[in-house]
């Protein structure tokens, strides 16, 4: 029952005349534009946007929504991302006045309620990293991952060092070597160890007095704790190194083990993930950095602090920071999410809450394991990564076809060929706020699809708005703004 | 606790299933000398009615634009925002998705981000633009980085003193551990003398960075700037303001080969500054080195047509070091924001909300000037944002503004230690009336921050009265004052 009407594109329910939005006249009509402004700046011609009314508007774009799948609508399992439930009092809380409406050019003594939820923040996520050390203003986790290089990066100048490698596994997030390319790093990638862990003897060929940061998520992408963390940290500590921590997995560990415990000296989080942002349909996110005590002073800022003596609390560079990574605090939006959350949850919450999503991912990795084998660990954290390859050389059935088979059962995708480690991967993250009788609906479901017709998958999904997009013409003849062509 | 669904009973049953007795069996993978042996040190748990409790007394504890009408800019403006917008935006099959990397079960993310992208290029007058990035700043640092791309060129990258000064800061962090040199050409008159541009141009410059209008609020000689860059070879980056497009050239007119902007001002709260949007768009030649996730429109297997996240080989999850950036999450709601808005707005929408702010603008720096020891501090033209030069010092300035229950500013030298002391920014949006311009400015007047209490007392009961006076009849020695507000022609 989709309204075709309704969902075709803006462009064409634009009707010259039309207008969403109405603004009263001017009281000071006597200064018009073209009597304040010289006439070489202004336009002559009005915007070539669409026309549409206010009703046109809604429709349209509550249409759209509807073929969206989502957490409020569906089971998400995507690998990666943390997809949880994001719940309703984030979102009135988060556009409450005096903190929605809140301008960063006001004075301190006027936000001290909201310097000081961001004091509390930093506090809060200094404690679950066991890095004291927090600056909130990074954007996202990849922002986060650029601007903890660059701190290493500035902590090793200061020392009269001049450190060029930064080492991954090559079950690294693709944000990984990105950023240490954009922080001007030379990227050194490791293979394959056993499980999917880092090959130490390898790790150590790499290790030298260039040897600036190895960065590593941990639980790793397929899911599994790092044995080894505590050596591995030792050994770049011994040649002087850093660690960083990629804190996607952290929904695994919170209260459990911190990443300051096993050896990191920097680390991200993924507000949005971790701690509920919500994901907004490809972000906002917030990627607040967390370090060890003797890196405090290179953080980006402003970082906020509190002046015992008179209670106040206050904006405050670092002295030797790397700078800002953005424009104004942070994602401070995102970061009140995450504030409520926390003060929701308090430290036994967050604790239990990963052990709920361990306790998913291992149930549902059992469930599945007979049909779906899990090439690395007998157990996994907070999610796991299966392989279709038998599938695939069976049966021809492949990792996409039963994610697009999925979505006809009204279950979103797991994340599919990531990591590169696993052949034909299916990376499922259960999260927590799932229950035993959704997990198991998924796993008949996966079953079922298993037993199906190949062909029947291989043109999957067959329920959706749209099957199979042809991404080879998209990227050969890239068609990426409307134009009255588009709709021939 | 809310959110975890599992029984106990549940829970049992699954731990037999795994075949293991306990939860914490299955954290064993974890070396016990690594596990935290102590509960978090954390505030204890709180209920729904205690955190609403809680916040909203935090909330309290902050003075916003709802207690005081705010004239602040320097990069974050209070523009209105339409109810639809908010209805959208609060859609959760919207809200609570993540990147649209299943395309058949996200046709409603990738339609909208496909119309953002469509109504960018409208607005800006450029051929593609990407579905988001992550502020104002950010965006013009992936086009610095992008124009190095584009030009082969990574020597020297020249921006003009008028940039926002924390963009700046960021291109600064960015370009950190880059071999290149950032050269910053001075802008003593509020805006940049071609000839100066030029002058910092050589053959190894990769682009040139305007902004128009640009941090003091004056409007660049655009056109001329980007001649300048395209004879040398470089490129041009034109920062916008996408409010002021309702009435000015758009950078594609103006010779722009990448348009940046802060989207704030397109249906977004200030929100004590984030999340923003970061607006990226381009020619059509440079497409493949653009930051950031594109969609593209295609036909699905039924030829059908239907949108794709598109060209991700540029992308970090596929390139990895060799990616045009790290950006993965970007700003996806609040590019659903913007569509809305612009969607509402239209052409009328746009002109008038552009239109009004430049009215009410420019009626406030004719009054604000009218008392002692205030005036503009460049005489140059500008849109809805203009600097002040203040002889008794801009922090006072804004002490008395907020004494009369106002919020101006900022200060410059807040923003940039480089900046003058008694120089300040005022901003304008069709938010603020006549009213409360005429009671800010009868606050801002030497005699009024002096007193003990007389005139500031009677400023206030003004400022609270203009809430309830919009359609109170004018002025009228105030309408005949019909000259343009600038210092001189």
């Amino acid at each position: 029952m989709r309204n075709e009407q309704a969902t075709q594109l803006l462009f064409d329910l634009s009707v010259p005349g039309r207008c969403g939005a109405e603004y009263p006249e001017s009281d000071c009509p006597e200064f018009s534009s073209t009597a304040c402004i010289p006439a070489e700046f202004l336009s002559d011609t009005p915007l070539p946007l669409p026309e549409v009314n206010e009703p046109d508007v809604i429709r349209h774009f509550t249409n759209l929504s509807t073929l969206n799948m989502s957490v409020d609508t569906h089971y998400y399992p995507l690998g990666s991302c943390t997809m949880k439930y994001n719940p309703k009092r984030h979102e009135r809380l988060a556009s409450a006045p005096g903190l929605v409406d809140l301008h960063p050019w006001q004075a301190e003594e006027d936000l001290q309620g909201m310097l000081q939820i961001q004091f509390e923040m930093q506090q809060m996520l200094g404690e679950i990293a066991g890095l004291p050390a927090v600056s909130l203003q990074p954007a996202a986790g990849a922002q986060g991952e650029l601007a903890a290089l660059l701190v290493a990066s500035a902590y090793f100048q200061d020392k009269g060092e001049h450190r060029t490698k930064v080492i991954f596994p090559n079950s690294a997030h693709g944000t990984n070597p990105a950023s240490a390319a954009l922080a001007g790093f030379d990227c050194i990638q490791l293979g394959a160890g056993k499980n999917g862990f880092v090959d130490l003897d390898e790790l150590k060929e790499h290790l030298d007095d260039q040897t600036a940061v190895f960065m590593i998520t941990n639980p790793n992408t397929l899911g599994l704790f790092e044995p080894e963390i505590g050596e591995i940290s030792k050994m770049l500590h011994d040649v002087g190194g850093l660690v960083y921590i990629d804190g996607a997995n952290m929904n695994a560990i919170l209260g459990i083990t911190r990443p300051g415990d096993f050896g990191g000296d920097m680390m991200h989080y993924n507000v949005h993930k971790t701690f509920t942002g919500p994901h907004g349909a490809g972000g906002p996110g917030s990627g607040p950095i967390a370090v060890r005590d003797f890196l405090a002073d290179y953080l980006p800022g402003p970082v906020v602090a509190h002046d015992e003596e008179s209670g106040q609390y206050k904006l405050r560079t670092p002295p030797k920071s790397i700078g800002r990574v953005r424009s104004f605090f942070g994602n401070v939006g995102i970061l009140l999410r995450g504030y409520f959350y926390l003060r929701t949850l308090g430290g036994d919450g967050l604790k239990e809450l990963s052990e709920h999503a361990v306790l998913n991912a291992n149930y549902l990795k059992e469930k599945l394991k007979h049909i779906l084998p899990v090439p690395n660990g007998e157990r996994c954290m907070h999610e796991f990564v299966a392989s279709a390859q038998h599938l695939q050389k069976e049966l021809g059935v492949s990792a996409m076809d039963i994610a697009k088979r999925l979505l006809d059962y009204g279950f979103h995708a797991p994340t599919v060929y990531f990591p590169l480690v696993v052949p034909e991967a299916i990376m499922v993250e259960p999260t927590e706020t799932e229950s035993k009788a959704t997990l198991d609906a998924f796993a008949e479901t996966i079953e079922k699809i298993i037993a199906e017709d190949p062909e029947l998958l291989h043109t999957a999904p067959h329920s959706t708005p749209v099957s199979r997009p042809n991404d080879v013409q998209a990227a050969r003849n890239p068609i990426l703004c409307w134009s009255p062509a588009c709709d021939a | 606790m809310s959110y975890l669904f599992n029984t106990p009973d549940e829970q049992r049953e699954m731990l037999e299933t795994i075949g293991v007795d306990s939860i914490e069996t299955l954290f064993d993978q974890i070396p016990e000398s690594l596990q935290l042996k102590r509960p978090l040190d954390m505030p204890p748990k709180l209920s729904e009615l205690e955190l609403e409790q809680l916040v909203r007394e935090l909330a309290t504890r902050n003075v916003g634009p709802s207690d005081r009408p705010c004239f602040l800019g320097g990069g974050v403006y209070d523009h209105f925002i339409p109810s639809a917008v908010d209805a959208i935006a609060g859609r959760s099959e919207y809200y609570t998705a993540y990147t649209p990397y299943q395309a058949e079960a996200s046709q409603g993310s990738l339609q909208t981000f496909f119309e953002y992208q469509t109504l960018i290029c409208q607005l800006t007058g450029m051929d593609v633009s990407n579905a988001s990035l992550y502020e104002g700043g950010t965006a013009v640092s992936e086009a610095v980085f992008m124009a190095m791309r584009c030009t082969k060129r990574h020597g020297r990258v020249v921006l003009l003193g008028s940039v926002h000064p924390e963009y700046r800061q960021v291109v600064e962090t960015y370009l950190g551990r880059m071999d290149c040199e950032l050269v910053i050409v001075p802008t003593p008159g509020g805006t940049v003398a071609p000839a100066a541009v030029e002058e910092a141009i050589d053959d190894k410059t990769a682009c040139v960075v305007i902004q128009h209008p640009n941090f003091y609020g004056c409007l660049e000689e655009v056109e001329q700037i980007s001649a300048m860059a395209h004879k040398h070879g470089a490129l041009s980056i034109v920062s916008f303001d996408p409010i002021s497009l309702g009435i000015l050239k758009r950078p594609g007119d103006l010779g722009a080969d990448i348009a940046v902007g802060e989207g704030q001002s397109l249906g977004t709260p200030m929100q004590y500054g984030g999340p923003f949007l970061g607006i990226l768009a381009c020619k059509q030649k440079f497409v493949r080195q653009m930051p950031g996730r594109l969609i593209g429109q295609t036909t699905d297997r039924n030829g059908e047509r239907c949108f794709v996240l598109n060209l991700q080989a540029r992308e970090q999850h596929i390139r990895r070091e060799k990616a045009t950036s790290n950006i993965c999450t970007n700003q996806g709601l609040i590019a659903i924001r913007a569509t809305v808005f612009m969607s509402l707005l239209g052409p009328a929408g746009m002109r008038q909300v552009a239109e009004l702010s430049c009215s009410k603008a420019h009626y406030a720096a004719q009054k604000l000037c009218e008392q002692d020891g205030i005036e503009l501090a460049f005489d140059q033209p500008f849109f809805k944002e203009f600097t002040l030069q203040c002889r008794d010092g801009a922090e006072a300035i804004i002490d008395r503004a907020k004494a009369a229950g106002f919020d101006i500013g900022p200060a410059l030298r807040r923003v940039s230690n480089s900046e003058s002391e008694d120089r300040l920014l005022v901003a304008v949006t069709e938010c603020r009336s006549r009213e409360e311009i005429d009671a800010l400015a009868k606050a801002i007047a030497s005699s009024a921050g002096d007193a003990t209490g007389g005139e500031t007392a009677e400023s206030q009961q003004e400022a609270a009265a203009c809430g309830s006076s919009v359609g109170a009849p004018h002025d009228p020695t105030l309408r005949s004052a019909r000259s343009s507000a600038r210092k001189t022609t």
